[in-house]
Formats: C-alpha cells, sequence, structure tokens
C-alpha cells in the first residue's frame, strides 16, 4: 500500500494531497495541464522533495519531514515512465533495458537472460542493438516500460505513457498495459490527459485541480466528471 | 441601352483588373529587383570578406616554397618552440578538462549563492586583453606578487619558467572549455538524469554513464577550442613567462622573434600554426554538427 500524505509550494498554488494506493490497483491521476500531476509523481519518486508530509510504501518510509527521512530516489526502487520515455540516446535497446540491473552491480552473465526475457516479452529482442533514438515511437514506448519493469519495481509511475502515440495504436496498447502493470501486483499511479485511458486502464481515478483532489471514484465514474466540467 | 451595358461593362473589367496589374508593378517589379540588388550587395560582401580573410593565409604560402618550410623546419627554435608548445598546450588543455568539467556541470545544474559573480569571473579572461592577463599573473604569481611572494620563501618560483607558460595558458583558454562545456551540460535533458536515479544510479554514476557520455560531442569540441587558444596563446605568456628558447618560447613567441633575423623560421612556424587551425575547425565543426543532431534527436 502506498500512502501520500505531502504539501509542497509551488508557484502558483499550494500542491496538496492525502491518498493510499492498494497494492495492485492503478489510479489514474487525471487534471488540467500544469495542476501538479507529474509533480507529484516526482515528489513520490524522489526526484522532488515536499515541504512537509509523508510517503510510506508498505510500512517503509519513503519520505517524513517530522522523521527528517528522504531516502534519495536511486534507493527507492520505483519504476518510473517518462512522458519523454527519457531513453538514454547514447545506448542501444538492450543497453537502456540493462541500465537498472548494471546500477545494482550484477554481472553481465546475469544480466543477459533477464534482459532477454524482457525484450523478448515486450516483441524488441530483434532490435536489442538499435540506438533507442532510432526507433519508432511504440518501440520507444516499450522500452520505457521494459526498462521500468525489469527492476522489480516496489511501486510503477506512468507518466502520460500513451501520449506520443498515434491514436490506433494507444487504443491496442490500454488493454496491454493495464494487463502488463497487473501482474506486477505493486501500486501503480499513471498521470493521463486522455479521459479513455482512465476508464480502460485504471481501477480508480482521481481529478487533480490547482494541487488539490477535488474528485476521486472508480475509473466507471470518470464519464460523469466529464459531464460535470463541461457544465 | 445594350451598348450602356456593354460600356459598363467594359469600364468594370477595366476597373477590376487596371488597379491589380499597377499593383503588381509598383511593388513586384521593384521588389524583385531589390531582391536582386540585395543578394549582389550580400554576395560582394561575402566575396570581400573571403578575400580578406584568405589572401593574407594564401600569401603566407606563397611566400614560403615547400623546401624552405623543410629546411626550416630542422631548426632548432622550430623544433624546440613546436614541441614546447604542443607540450604545454597538451598539459593545459588536460588540466582544463579536469578542473573545468565539474565547475561546468555544476554551473549549468545548480544554483548557488554568487553564481552570477563566478561565471563572470570565468568568463572575464575571454574578454580580458592578453598582455593585461599577464601583468595580473605578474603580480599574483610573480616572484613579488602577493602569491609568489609566500612561494618564494620556500624557494618555488613560477614567473619565466615553463609552469608560468601553462599557467598563463589555462588562464586565457579555460573560458573557452568551461563556457562550451556549460552549454552541453545545459542542453542535456534532465529527464535522462532523472530516469537514471529512478534506475538506481547514484549522482556520480549518472554523471559518468549517462549525462557525461551526452555532453561528449560538446566537450570535445570545447576542449580542442581550448587547446587551439593555448596554442596561440602570446600576450600574457611572453609577459609572465618571458621568451627563452626551450623553456617559454612557444610557437607564437618564436615567430615573434624570428620575424626580426630569419623570416623563413617565422614563415615555417607560421605555416604549421595555420595547418592546426584548419584540423582544429574541421574537427570542431564535424563535432558540433554531431551535438545537434543528437539534441534534435
Amino acid at each position: 500500500m502506498l500512502t501520500i500524505d505531502i504539501r509542497k509550494r509551488l508557484r502558483d498554488y499550494d500542491l496538496e494531497v492525502k491518498m493510499d494506493v492498494a497494492r495492485g490497483e492503478i489510479l489514474m491521476l487525471v487534471g488540467d495541464n500544469g495542476c501538479g500531476k507529474t509533480t507529484l509523481l516526482n515528489l513520490v519518486a524522489g526526484l522532488q522533495n515536499p515541504d512537509t508530509g509523508r510517503i510510506a510504501l508498505d510500512g517503509r518510509v519513503l519520505y517524513d519531514s517530522a522523521l527528517k527521512t528522504n531516502i534519495p530516489p536511486e534507493s527507492r526502487n520505483i519504476g518510473y515512465v517518462f512522458q519523454s520515455y527519457a531513453l538514454f540516446p547514447h545506448m542501444s535497446v538492450y543497453d537502456n533495458v540493462a541500465f537498472g540491473l548494471c546500477t545494482r552491480g550484477l554481472s553481465k552473465s546475469d544480466i543477459r537472460p533477464m534482459v532477454k526475457d524482457h525484450l523478448e516479452a515486450a516483441g524488441l529482442w530483434e532490435i536489442r542493438e538499435a540506438k533507442a533514438v532510432d526507433v519508432s515511437g511504440g518501440q520507444k514506448q516499450r522500452i520505457a516500460l521494459a526498462r521500468a519493469l525489469i527492476i522489480s519495481p516496489v511501486l510503477l509511475l506512468l507518466d502520460e505513457p500513451l501520449s506520443a502515440l498515434d491514436v490506433r495504436r494507444q487504443a491496442n496498447m490500454r488493454k496491454e498495459l493495464r494487463e502488463m502493470i497487473h501482474s506486477c501486483h505493486v501500486p501503480c499511479i499513471i498521470v493521463t490527459h486522455d479521459l479513455r485511458d482512465v476508464d480502460c486502464i485504471g481501477d480508480r481515478a482521481c481529478l487533480l485541480e490547482k494541487g488539490k483532489i477535488a474528485l476521486t471514484g472508480g475509473a466507471q465514474e470518470v464519464v460523469r466528471w466529464e459531464q460535470c466540467m463541461h457544465d | 441601352m445594350a451598348s450602356n451595358q456593354a460600356d459598363i461593362g467594359r469600364f468594370g473589367e477595366r476597373s477590376l483588373a487596371e488597379p491589380v496589374i499597377k499593383k503588381h508593378e509598383a511593388i513586384g517589379i521593384p521588389s524583385r529587383t531589390r531582391e536582386v540588388a540585395l543578394k549582389t550587395g550580400l554576395a560582394i560582401l561575402l566575396t570581400l570578406t573571403m578575400a580578406f580573410i584568405a589572401l593574407p593565409v594564401v600569401a603566407l604560402f606563397l611566400k614560403s616554397p615547400p623546401e624552405t618550410i623543410l629546411r626550416s623546419l630542422h631548426d632548432p627554435v622550430v623544433m624546440d618552440a613546436l614541441r614546447l608548445s604542443l607540450m604545454t598546450s597538451t598539459i593545459t588543455t588536460i588540466t582544463i578538462v579536469i578542473m573545468g568539467t565539474p565547475i561546468a556541470y555544476v554551473s549549468a545544474r545548480f544554483n548557488y549563492f554568487g553564481k552570477e559573480l563566478a561565471d563572470s569571473l570565468i568568463d572575464l579572461p575571454v574578454i580580458m586583453p592578453p598582455a593585461v592577463a599577464g601583468i595580473a599573473l605578474l603580480v599574483a604569481f610573480g616572484r613579488m606578487g602577493i602569491v609568489g611572494h609566500y612561494l618564494n620563501a620556500f624557494g618555488i618560483s613560477i614567473a619565466f619558467t615553463t609552469l608560468a607558460v601553462i599557467i598563463a595558458q589555462v588562464f586565457v583558454s579555460s573560458p573557452f572549455y568551461i563556457r562550451q562545456a556549460r552549454t552541453s551540460f545545459e542542453d542535456v535533458d534532465l529527464a535522462f538524469e532523472n530516469a537514471a536515479r529512478t534506475l538506481g544510479a547514484s549522482r556520480v554514476y549518472t554523471f559518468f554513464h549517462v549525462i557525461l557520455p551526452i555532453a561528449m560531442n560538446g566537450l570535445i569540441s570545447g576542449a580542442i577550442m581550448a587547446f587551439a587558444r593555448s596554442l596561440g596563446e602570446f600576450g600574457a605568456t611572453i609577459m609572465f613567462a618571458g621568451n627563452f628558447q626551450g623553456r617559454t618560447q612557444t610557437m607564437p613567441l618564436a615567430i615573434y622573434t624570428a620575424m626580426q633575423g630569419d623570416l623563413d623560421v617565422s614563415l615555417c612556424l607560421a605555416i604549421i600554426l595555420v595547418a592546426i587551425s584548419f584540423v582544429v575547425i574541421v574537427l570542431v565543426k564535424t563535432l558540433t554538427r554531431r551535438v545537434y543532431k543528437n539534441v534534435n534527436n
């Protein structure tokens, strides 16, 4: 279970979020541009620090302002898929996926079968030698996901994972993504703009408005939010 | 009636069509002429500028027959200056890279108290006249200088030694590397760094395995620029290190000295420096083009 209760002063407003995400649950975070969605992911990942509050995962404190605890991002073991995918441009597809295992000091012989499994599962083994910048948008998304999953993360954070794909690929990827995430049995937060993602991928959804949770509920309820927002 | 209508029709046709033609005449043709005049003017300007830069270089080659160059190459003045210049410039470049890379990275990524001042200080030697740099180094590290005075008490003398040549070159050339390196680090998307951190990489691991390789082409081109600037350094060196053959007489100093006696030696050294400059330009252009390709990707 991921527990978040944090506050951070941003330029235009205060980000104040209190939420829980259960193990195996996919929480969809929706909201307008600049409402604090990506900042919230960065705070959970440890890339930015809250002003006050607490973030804990399965009882392990990741951040606690009262206890002055702040686990650095490299020790949090969180799988983060960035909006731009952030694939290392100087590395091959193989090296990108292997990166998280190399940082853990594993030997090449241990790394190879693990990378092979993940690349084969994602249909990327054939292009393992290609530079990460030279592959298609859909392949980049799969590489980014494989790179985040190979480290056996305890939490998954996905920032607009489908936004760089064309509409037809998005529709195919939604179901695939949901199955892939559910098979990991970890809490997952997905930031999205697209309300169709919420219904197809998510279990639960939160609407963030100027740093505060305005609405929360089941993923299917979002269609009604859309009507509320339009009204 | 019919004729009136025809007249009106013709009048209408004329009134609609004529202004259009006039408009073309008034704006179209003169604008084309203006464009041709502008292009011709620019072409003349470009040709004159190119001739202005190329003529002295061509003159250098025309005035130095190959056999004279080859003969001068064996002159001890040329050999000493060439050896000293290459050695000091190499040491200078290595020093600047080791010292300047962390400074450039910190400057690109972090805000700290006095950053503006630090950045301005780093850039200062670029606009400071080399002779001023030389005298400044002399009053700082010379025998009677504010630091040199104390060093002298321990029997350490910097001024007028090969070390002084290197210090003068580092002082003058370091901004060329640091500025380029800073820009290269700024161009590395923060998302790469963040991705590496979430994948378990420490700051140091991220720097050496992600940031440095992505910024590498820019860093190399900065180092080449610094090397070239060191090789051509004259003012600060002659003021702070003097002009002693084999010890502090680098190629530009040797050109200046030989000018008063043997012009062939001067020309030989000048041609070597021109050749190196060409290689530097080609290398920097190639690497910078690759950097842009990476950024676009």
